[in-house]
């Protein structure tokens, strides 16, 4: 996994204080929207994100870069595969 | 093999039809199809603009319900049917009204939210769930 600091993100959408399935759902249109090989990053407060966000990831198969927590939230960062 | 969801939906309860709009989007996300069969009481939470004015919620759990709409206002949580528009925008959902219901209560597809695609029965609502993974009465 690599460092956030060593990351470029393209996209950084902010879905905190959305509830289940909010975050995803914001990951979904941003990665629609993304061009085939940008980065994006989610920002969720829903604990549910967790283990949703990358199970969407590789189910979608698109690259997973990690998942970083701050105070109160995490970052999902993942890049468009195709 | 196609991955398919299949949700009957009988309830009109706010909490149900929440619990049911959800699975609907994890289904549409993971890449599932997902069918809804809305019947009864669920065909009548679909009556056009029903969705606004609905406050039920179900009767073992009633003296939530000032509480539970009060919570979702102030925390913007999005209501069951933008969950539902929001599972048919990401992925492949299908939301069919039983013709029994319809025919009981009096309805025309043009009575119902848009977001109904068309009238079914029991019988073609089966032989499709019948080949999918995952089947829900809610």
């Amino acid at each position: 996994m690599p460092e956030l600091t060593d990351i470029i993100i393209d996209k950084e959408i902010d879905a905190r204080g959305s509830f289940c399935p909010g975050p995803l759902m914001e990951l979904i249109r941003g990665m629609k929207a993304l061009p085939v090989g940008g980065v994006l990053a989610v920002l969720s407060s829903d604990p549910g994100s967790a283990k949703d966000i990358p199970a969407w990831i590789q189910k979608a198969r698109h690259e997973y870069l990690g998942t970083f927590p701050e105070q109160g939230y995490t970052r999902f960062i993942a890049r468009k595969a195709h | 093999m196609t991955e398919r969801m299949s949700i009957i939906v009988f309830s009109g309860t706010v909490d149900k039809l929440i619990a049911a709009s959800i699975l609907t989007t994890g289904g549409a996300a993971m890449g599932m199809e997902v069918e809804v069969f809305l019947t009864t009481w669920g065909l009548e939470a679909f009556r056009k603009d029903s969705y606004k004015t609905n406050m039920k919620v179900s009767s073992d759990f009633e003296e939530y319900a000032p509480i539970m709409m009060e919570q979702m206002m102030a925390k913007k949580v999005p209501s069951w049917m933008d969950n539902f528009t929001n599972a048919k925008e990401i992925g492949d959902v299908k939301i069919y009204a039983c013709s029994m219901t319809m025919e009981l209560f009096g309805m025309k597809l043009e009575d119902l939210e848009p977001i109904v695609e068309d009238v079914t029965g029991v019988a073609v609502f089966v032989e499709r769930a019948k080949e999918g993974q995952i089947t829900l009465f809610i």
